[in-house]
């Protein structure tokens, strides 16, 4: 089975979706002449043309309202965003308007549209271009939220989300861009909203998504060390969010750890934790633990932006307070 | 055709206006949209522009009026048209064709771009959401009472003092809330409690290792480690025992005799009997349950040539073992057997349930269901059978709480109906399918298993005629009930077809002689056999 | 205040174009159902407390809905503010659809979940009525876009107040239709007021068509009293996007009889001035020319009787309509 990266997976997800639909294009700003900022869409417009793959000035709030009007009428865009830090400009758009026009037009248009792009913090790229913000989109009913760790995931969620009739905010680790994964060839349709158990295990569960997934799978290689056998459970999705997988997991193993790389307060795995111990109070042996970045604005130091954010050794100390050990 | 005006809504939050002056006079011609009366709100003076085509008959309200909301103000219609009427309806209060409006809704928070600041109305009320997936119940009382400030997330707020080593949360709040636990509290984690009910482990004799000497998982199975050294007198919480793992066997109306009327869920074999074992096959876990035991595979002897294979006892079967091994040990079982005319009651019954009708999953009583009910009212008339040996007294109990064996896989288990001898037939055949079914889900509650002061077990589903069962300390007795089976009978000197069914109470002669237990069975035999007096 | 140095009058208000009873007669019936369907919604909301929420009435501004639609046809595309009754009704909405969404029945243009602000019809290609004015304007242009991309030829009106034209969603709405010359005809109705604040107060430069010059884009600027002649030079914005493909700003100089919305106390404004305008009403004018034109009694009178049963109908259908029920099936399309 072929190897390829994350990149790769992203790049074959939208040229194959726009070969097999003429309706698909993507707009966004350096996607066609600079071959993308991260490289994700080089080489299309050599494929497709500067009617399909078109460069965007810098105008957040205007091109993502052109493609949610276009997709009202029947085309299906991908809006590429540099960085998700740049949505905020366009968040007008995506929240008063796509989010809602399913529902105002009493079911008479839909809005087919990919809002992609990396989010997360990078290195050392100071606290405007650093944010996770998925949970300001995933708190919004009308919205589908995705976040791929690996390039098996990222292709098949993308070309799914690509032929979902409803706007998908699809979130890429932007540190994951080179990060491989075996990915079979062909049709490969990864359903949304459906979590993956990256990794079984008997004693604790971790639930994590994008970046943290692989900070998950660290820590549970570092703990079975200890005898401590870890399960790691990949959300994929946020919204819909599969609780039925996770609370399973929980169920089985009695613990829990959710990591997220973003900010504490009101972040999404507060979500994740309320649903958990609704679901699985009885089987509980501890409270669930969590795993965040620091409540700060990213600094630029390296030594400080590593301070904030989660890292391995944090996930082990919250999986040993869940065991009681130390 | 003349009509009323109403003093129109100006301000979202208007609930009454001043009419400060007309700006026309009776008899005016007024088209929509001319202003008519300045009207002074609770925000500021508006303008009324009426919305109506016609003549200004009549001013119904005086310069310097309050009015309400949508009262009536003034009637317009054609020149010349009588309003009398209407100026009476106006007096009686009525508002005519201006219903009082209904109180505004509007948006909240931000309204459309630009509009001015939306009144902050509250929402309608209605019913409160449920819950958006109530699934499990909480368990019960020993439940660990949260720590009011482990409700943040596990991160630091900002500001953040940088704690040397891992970015962790700070401990868990909870232990420094909750090791001040009032004497009498037990800290459990949920799934230490269940797992305790599962392995008949008494709380209170376990030490916990968690925070503020919370009782976790390791601690319980340490317990249960150590149980098998010491057995204690039959504790209540010794008895408890939980239904493990998916799966309940012998389902079906006990005394019938073929398996087909199973609408009832029903208390099934009793493997205190020693003889007769579950004849249902054990049905796998289907998923993974917190409490699976890890069985590890025991290399077989290596001389046996592979004859045998030794499987790791489950925590459940040490504990049937120990108790029912002291149960034979200590306690001087006699059995006293009587064979009843099963025919009334099973006409009984079939009263009863044709009275219930027949709806999908609707209840059914079943022969089990009236036995119960029987032993339970046989209990009340002669209480001396609902007692128990103390080793220098005997107790005798007050109230009737009869357990009733249901068997799952893993063994068995007795969940309790308390107060049998008062409930409705209704209520006793709702409790025990209920019972029944969380039994086999794990889900019983530490107070459904433990207190009951006699037992009933029924084998009759599997064909059994009748068996002697064994005591379940501290109890005295145990009514083991065989099948209904047809038989010929001598009735007014000729044989006849009947119904029959054999039951058998063991009793412990410590406290029940041979006597008092055969009167005790007579009492029995006579509720059963009229059945009507069940109601009595 | 606009410097002397880039001041630009709109054309002559008084100004006659020629037209035929044909032509105007069916445009004058629209208007005037407009006119009467928003009295109506007034009446309901303030009389009966049947209408909730927000309520933003387009008396007095009919003209230009009316001419620029008349111009357009049942496939071309039509964006708006919240103030669109008056737009979805000329695109082809029924007055009984859009009174049952303002009374929040379920028979209602968008079965009760859009109300006065979010109206919505496929059938007529009416792409909404929108509450964050100015960020429609990307919206529109994305229907253009698309139109562009299928080259099926259609057009799309894009109408919006003078008060949105300070915001980022019209800016750059602007520029990427002037860059990617998307034919899309957008259509400021400056009617002076945006809610409390005068246009002096909101703008630098009081003339927005003039916006487009910094993006080299073809733009037009007069006054919209006249039905006719909203149709005449609107349509010649149609024209240049339909056969060029290429947007123009277009303003209408207008006037609202009525406050910004229902809650309005119009205390920024004299009751002198809007009297003078109410002296120009386009309903009216129109009226007269049809009259001038040499309109038959019997037909006028029949026409407005046939608008006056149509909007009384309206009514009692929204009345007798029940109300709407459900909301769940409509967040995420299965």
């Amino acid at each position: 089975m072929p190897v390829i990266s994350y990149r790769e997976a992203l790049n074959q997800a939208m040229r194959e979706e726009m070969e097999r639909d003429p309706d698909v294009f993507i707009m966004g700003e350096e996607v066609g002449h600079y071959n993308g900022a991260y490289k994700v869409t080089q080489g299309l417009l050599q494929r497709f043309s500067e009617r399909r793959i078109v460069d965007a000035p810098i105008a957040e709030m205007g091109f993502t309202g052109i493609g949610v009007g276009a997709a009202m009428v029947g085309l299906r865009p991908i809006v590429e965003f540099m960085t998700f830090n740049f949505s905020l400009v366009a968040i007008d758009q995506i929240i008063n308007n796509a989010a809602k026009i399913y529902q105002m037009s009493g079911g008479q248009y839909h809005v087919p549209i990919v809002f992609r792009g990396p989010g997360g913090p990078a290195v050392q790229v100071g606290s405007q271009h650093s944010q996770a913000l998925e949970s300001f989109y995933a708190h919004v009913p009308g919205l589908k939220v995705v976040m791929p760790s690996t390039a098996l995931d990222a292709k098949g969620l993308l070309k799914t989300a690509i032929r979902d009739d409803n706007p998908v905010v699809f979130i890429e680790g932007e540190t994951l861009y080179n990060t491989t994964w075996e990915v079979p060839d062909g049709d490969l349709l990864i359903p949304l909203g459906q979590a993956d158990v990256k990794r079984e295990g008997a004693d604790i569960t971790l639930i994590a998504w994008s970046k943290m997934v692989w900070t998950c799978l660290d820590a549970a290689r570092q703990l079975a060390d200890d005898g401590i056998d870890c399960e790691v459970v990949d959300i994929r999705s946020l919204r819909p969010l599969d609780v039925d997988t996770l609370a399973g997991s929980v169920r089985k193993t009695g613990r829990c750890v959710v990591v997220e790389i973003g900010w504490p307060v009101a972040g999404f795995g507060a979500e994740i934790a309320y649903q958990m111990q609704r679901l699985c109070m009885d089987s509980l042996d501890a409270p669930i633990e969590r795993v965040t970045s620091d409540d700060v604005p990213m600094p630029y130091a390296k030594n400080l932006e590593d301070e904030v954010q989660p890292q391995v050794v944090d996930v082990v100390a919250a999986v040993r307070r869940a065991l009681y050990l130390d | 055709m003349a009509q009323i005006i109403g003093l129109p809504k100006l301000s979202p939050t208007m609930e009454e206006g001043v009419l400060v002056r007309w700006t026309k006079k009776e008899g005016d011609k007024v088209s929509p949209g001319d202003l008519v009366a300045e009207v002074e709100t609770d925000k500021a003076n508006m303008d009324f522009n009426i919305e109506d085509e016609g003549v200004l008959l009549k001013f119904l309200v005086k310069e310097g009026e309050t009015v309400k909301l949508g009262a009536p103000v003034a009637i317009i219609g054609k020149a010349g048209e009588d309003v009398a009427a209407l100026v009476e309806q106006a007096k009686a209060g009525g508002s005519g064709g201006a219903a009082a409006p209904a109180p505004a809704k509007p948006a909240d928070g931000k309204p459309a771009k630009g509009a001015e600041d939306s009144a902050s109305a509250p929402a309608a009320r209605r019913e409160p959401r449920e819950a958006t997936r109530p699934e499990q119940d909480q368990t019960g009382k020993a439940a660990v009472k949260p720590a009011a400030k482990s409700a943040a997330a596990a991160a630091r707020p900002a500001p953040a003092k940088p704690t040397a080593g891992a970015k962790a949360a700070p401990a868990a709040p909870a232990a420094a809330t909750a090791s001040a636990a009032a004497p009498g509290r037990l800290l459990a984690s949920p799934l230490a409690k269940t797992l305790a009910i599962e392995l008949g482990i008494d709380l209170r004799q376990v030490t916990g290792t968690g925070p503020g000497g919370r009782i976790v998982e390791r601690d319980v199975r340490a317990a249960a480690e150590n149980a098998g050294k010491s057995n204690g007198h039959g504790s209540d919480d010794d008895r408890a025992e939980a239904a493990a793992h998916d799966g309940g066997a012998g389902d079906g109306d006990a005394g019938e005799g073929d398996a087909g009327d199973g609408d009832s869920a029903e208390p099934a074999e009793d493997d205190r009997a020693g003889e007769a074992r579950a004849a249902a096959p054990p049905r796998a876990a289907a998923t993974s349950q917190a409490l699976t035991v890890r069985a590890r595979p025991v290399a077989q002897d290596a001389d046996s040539d592979g004859d045998w294979t030794d499987a790791p006892a489950s925590s459940m079967r040490k504990r049937i073992a120990s108790r029912m091994t002291e149960a034979k040990r200590d306690v001087p079982h006699i059995y006293l057997m009587r064979e009843l005319d099963a025919a009334p009651l099973l006409a009984y019954r079939q009263r009863l349930n044709d009275l219930l009708g027949d709806k999908p999953g609707g209840l059914k009583i079943s022969v089990n269901d009236l036995v119960i009910k029987a032993t339970a009212l046989a209990l009340r008339r002669m209480p001396e059978c609902n007692a128990s040996w103390q080793g220098d007294a005997i107790r005798q109990f007050h109230r009737v709480h009869i357990g009733v064996a249901v068997a799952i896989p893993e063994g068995l288990v007795t969940p309790v109906v308390r107060d049998a001898d008062a409930k409705g037939i209704g209520s006793i055949a709702a409790e025990i399918k209920d019972l029944a079914d969380r039994a086999r889900k794990r889900a019983l509650k530490v107070h459904e298993i433990n207190g009951s002061t006699f037992s009933v077990s029924n084998l009759g589903m599997f064909g059994i005629e009748r068996f002697t069962a064994i005591i379940n300390p501290p109890e005295a007795g145990i009514l083991a009930v065989g099948a209904v089976r047809d038989l010929p009978v001598v009735a007014a000197g000729s044989v006849v077809a009947g119904k029959r069914m054999t039951v058998t109470m063991s009793c412990d002669h410590r406290v029940i002689d041979g006597a008092t237990g055969a009167r005790w069975l007579t009492v029995l035999a006579e509720l059963i056999e009229k059945p009507e007096s069940l109601a009595l | 205040m606009t410097p002397d140095s880039v001041r630009v009058e709109p054309d002559d208000p008084l100004e006659v174009l020629e037209t035929t009873v044909e032509e105007l007669a069916p445009l004058y019936r629209q208007m005037l159902a407009i006119r009467r369907m928003e009295e109506a919604a007034a009446k309901a909301y303030s009389q009966g407390g049947k209408i909730g929420g927000f309520l933003h009435l387009i008396i007095g501004q009919e003209a230009v809905c009316v001419g620029a639609t008349a111009a357009i046809t049942n496939e071309d595309y039509v964006v708006a503010t919240y103030r669109e009754h008056g737009h979805a009704y000329a695109k082809g909405c029924s007055a009984r659809a859009i009174l049952a969404e303002l009374y929040g029945k379920k028979t209602g243009l968008v079965k009760g979940l859009g109300g006065s602000m979010h109206l919505f019809d496929k059938k007529t290609n009416f792409l909404g009525g929108y509450g964050i004015v100015g960020g429609h304007v990307p919206i529109a242009a994305g229907a253009a876009f698309a139109s562009k991309y299928r080259g099926d030829g259609r057009v799309t009106l894009c109408f919006f107040g003078e008060g949105a034209s300070t915001i980022g969603g019209f800016a750059e709405g602007l520029a990427l239709a002037a860059l990617w010359k998307l034919p899309v005809v957008l259509i400021c109705e400056n009617n002076q007021y945006s809610m409390g604040t005068p246009l002096y107060r909101s703008l630098a430069v009081e003339d927005v068509s003039l916006r487009a010059l910094a993006h080299g884009m073809a733009r037009d600027r007069f006054d919209g009293d006249d039905v006719i002649k909203v149709k005449r030079r609107i349509g010649e914005a149609i024209e240049r996007a339909r056969t060029a493909g290429e947007p123009t700003l277009v303003e209408v100089v207008t006037y609202r009889f009525r406050g910004h919305s229902m809650s309005d106390p119009g205390l920024y404004r004299t009751k002198d001035e809007v009297e003078e305008w109410r002296r120009r009403d386009p309903l009216g004018r129109c009226r007269q020319r049809l009259v001038d034109l040499g309109i038959q009694d019997t037909a006028l009178e029949a026409l407005e009787a046939d608008v006056k049963a149509e909007i009384e109908d309206a009514v009692k259908f929204a009345e007798d309509s029940l109300p709407a029920d459900e909301y769940l099936p409509y967040v995420v399309k299965e």
